[in-house]
């Protein structure tokens, strides 16, 4: 059911491809070029983890179609509010990609100002990001600009409070904000069904009083036509727009997790087969847009910044421990610099 | 404090909160309310009474009934470059935003390297002694000065309500208000007109002793100040209102105790954790040698607050803080 009477523009089953108005050559080859950076950044995270060269990593192999998809569909002007599963969404608004390796690393290094890209913090915690993401819509929208926002959560997310007080807020004050649902139908064991009962997530969109599109996850123009509608609407100051991108989760939760506990290996087999990666260079090469030269051109620029990303990120040195007490105040208590300095005093340093 | 203001007016502690945002919205136009039911009923308490008409309502909004939320939205507000005065219609009421200040309000400007500041304001009347039902009674200090990141001010006096939410409007880190609504219309003083900033981190010496010190804050600051004049003849004491637990001020904690020798704190929350019992453990790290006797602590029990007709049994008494200084006097 979940995955029935979804949005597509790349064909499948027989069906034919569409061209998205608006969207020249250029422009796909430019989506192209972010997803493959994407599926680069995860596939070298995978690898260094298992180096030992960055922590514990949440793999979003699948998902790149939604954020590529999300990206492209918004001005550099809108805000993009990313859940942990979306960690690398910032480097297609130009953050190094040193930047978001140095988060994984746990180095003191891996953060950035929001609005110097406006992508805001990784949110670690589950939906605690939508009414954040409500209330910075709202702000722009009160401070007189047509900036828009858009917030990225699983389907696991919809069944947190803040979810549902997040979206009813940015209903209410009309906040321009797309809330884009990566429902890849798993919380990390717990499935789909296990989580609502609901037939569709997007059928939580009515309780708000706004309007729900459904997608397919895996067609990355799907989502790109998606958004663009939700962001058209916020800026018409018609409020927000609920999307919900159908996927599923053909990789563990994250590098520390063992799927085989619970997951189906011939679902995920079946969905790797659907994957949103290949499926766009399809439909390029269809359009007569890709071959195997330029394609191998692409990946070939996404692992050189991937090679200049971990070497910068391990060329780093450690933080000093002085930045333990820096930063949580503009204003510090005085006895944090007496910590600071007992610590010191304590090392012989 | 502020050299702006020119004359004063004798305010209840509740006209003092409403003066200070009146003042501050208008001073500064990135300064917004919100909460449930602050516009339209002007707050349940009438904090916030003739906002939304002289500022309109997106400056003083009624929100949906969901705290978290609202604070949630806060943030993203700040976002955007607005500085929020987020109500808590109540203490209690407050818990389900303690998730939005845990996991991110405290943590977002470290979390940005010290770039994006958070300059939003929770302010709430919190405490009891007014006869209400359950979950209207709550100090819930110990919750909010455990956040790394956060700032809190208590007021005793209305010239404090204006002053203390006037500097935490302005500061650049995020800053809780607790009001004591026990004396929202019983404490009446003078308040300074116009601008008025009371500066955080500074404590007030209500009343001057030299035997024992006497630490509150909030309510329990009144509650003091009887027991003080209780033990009138048979001992001086000095009355120590905090105003702010974080940052706490130290230096006026110890310079006190150096003088008396002797500290009883009173505080209203349970006790385990409570925040007399990191004034005790300051006082026994730095001032040990100025103590002529235990650090005593009068507070409420490790208990739910209590249905109000039991409240006073809960509730540090004249008697109960009394009894405390004659016990660390005889010490």
């Amino acid at each position: 059911m979940v995955e029935q009477g979804l949005a597509r523009v790349i064909g499948i089953d027989g069906e034919p491809d569409r061209r998205v108005e608006g969207l020249d050559d250029e422009a796909l080859l430019a989506i192209h070029r972010s997803l493959v950076l994407l599926r680069t950044y995860d596939e070298r995270s995978v690898v260094y983890h298992s180096q030992g060269r960055i922590g514990t990593y949440a793999i979003y192999r699948g998902h790149e179609a939604i954020h590529a998809g999300l990206v492209h569909a918004l001005e550099e002007r809108d805000w993009i509010f990313p859940s942990y599963r979306d960690s690398a969404i910032g480097l297609l608004r130009g953050l190094p990609a040193q930047t978001v390796l140095q988060w994984w690393r746990g180095h003191p290094s891996g953060w950035w100002n929001p609005q110097d890209v406006n992508v805001a913090s990784i949110c670690v915690p589950i939906a605690s990001q939508v009414p954040h993401a409500a209330g910075l819509a709202w702000g722009l929208r009160l401070k007189g600009t047509d900036a828009a926002a858009a917030v990225l959560f699983g389907d696991g997310a919809t069944s947190e409070g803040a979810f549902h007080e997040g979206a009813n807020i940015a209903a209410v004050v009309k906040a321009p904000l797309v809330l884009v649902c990566n429902n890849n139908q798993w919380a990390i064991s717990t499935p789909f069904e296990a989580q609502t009962a609901a037939a569709t997530l997007a059928d939580k969109a009515i309780g708000y009083g706004m309007p729900a599109l459904r997608v397919d996850g895996h067609d990355v123009l799907a989502v790109y036509e998606a958004v663009r509608e939700g962001v058209a609407r916020a800026r018409a100051g018609e409020g927000p727009t609920f999307v919900e991108a159908v996927t599923y989760r053909s990789a563990p939760h994250a590098t520390a997790d063992d799927p085989s506990l619970y997951i189906d290996p011939e679902r995920v087999a079946q969905d790797r087969q659907r994957d949103c990666v290949p499926a766009f260079e399809d439909y390029l090469r269809r359009l007569g847009l890709l071959d195997d030269e330029r394609a191998a051109a692409v990946r070939e620029a996404a692992l050189e910044t991937m090679r200049e990303g971990i070497a910068a990120a391990e060329a780093e040195p450690p933080g000093d421990p002085e930045l333990v007490f820096a930063h949580a105040y503009a204003d510090p208590p005085p006895a944090l610099a007496r910590d600071l300095d007992d610590l010191m005093r304590v090392h012989g340093r | 404090m502020s050299a702006t203001a020119v004359g004063t007016r004798e305010l209840l502690l509740v006209e003092a909160v409403n003066d200070a945002l009146q003042v501050e919205l208008a001073r500064d136009e990135s300064v917004m309310v919100l909460g449930e039911d602050v516009g339209r009923l002007g707050g349940v308490f009438r904090a916030t009474a003739g906002l939304r008409d002289r500022f309109g309502p997106d400056r003083c909004v009624d929100t949906p009934l969901a705290e978290a939320g609202i604070l949630g939205a806060a943030v993203g507000l700040c976002m955007a470059g607005w500085r929020p005065v987020v109500e808590m219609q109540y203490d209690a009421f407050s818990y389900p935003c303690l998730d939005q200040l845990i996991t991110h309000v405290g943590r977002y400007r470290w979390r940005t390297g010290g770039t994006m500041g958070f300059p939003l304001v929770i302010r709430m009347p919190y405490g009891g002694g007014v006869r209400a039902p359950e979950l209207h009674d709550d100090s819930p200090e110990t919750y909010y000065v455990h956040t790394p990141g956060v700032k809190l001010a208590v007021p005793a006096t209305p010239a404090d309500a204006k002053g203390l939410l006037a500097a935490a409007i302005r500061d650049p880190d995020p800053v809780v208000v607790l009001e004591p609504k026990l004396v929202y219309r019983t404490a009446r003083g003078p308040v300074p007109d116009g601008e008025h900033v009371v500066e955080l981190g500074r404590a007030r010496t209500a009343r001057t002793g030299s035997d024992v010190t006497l630490v509150a804050w909030g309510a329990m600051v009144a509650v003091c100040e009887r027991a003080a004049d209780a033990l009138a003849g048979e001992a001086s004491v000095e009355v120590l209102d905090l105003r702010t637990l974080k940052p706490l001020d130290e230096d006026a904690l110890l310079a006190s105790v150096a003088r008396t020798g002797r500290c009883v704190v009173v505080q209203e929350a349970p006790r385990t954790c409570g925040f007399a019992s990191e004034v005790a453990a300051l006082l026994a790290e730095r001032a040990i040698l100025d103590l002529h006797g235990p650090v005593l602590r009068v507070t409420g029990y490790d208990v739910p607050y209590p249905y109000w007709q039991l409240e006073d049994w809960y509730m540090p008494s004249v008697e109960r803080v009394v009894d405390a200084m004659r016990r660390v006097l005889a010490f």
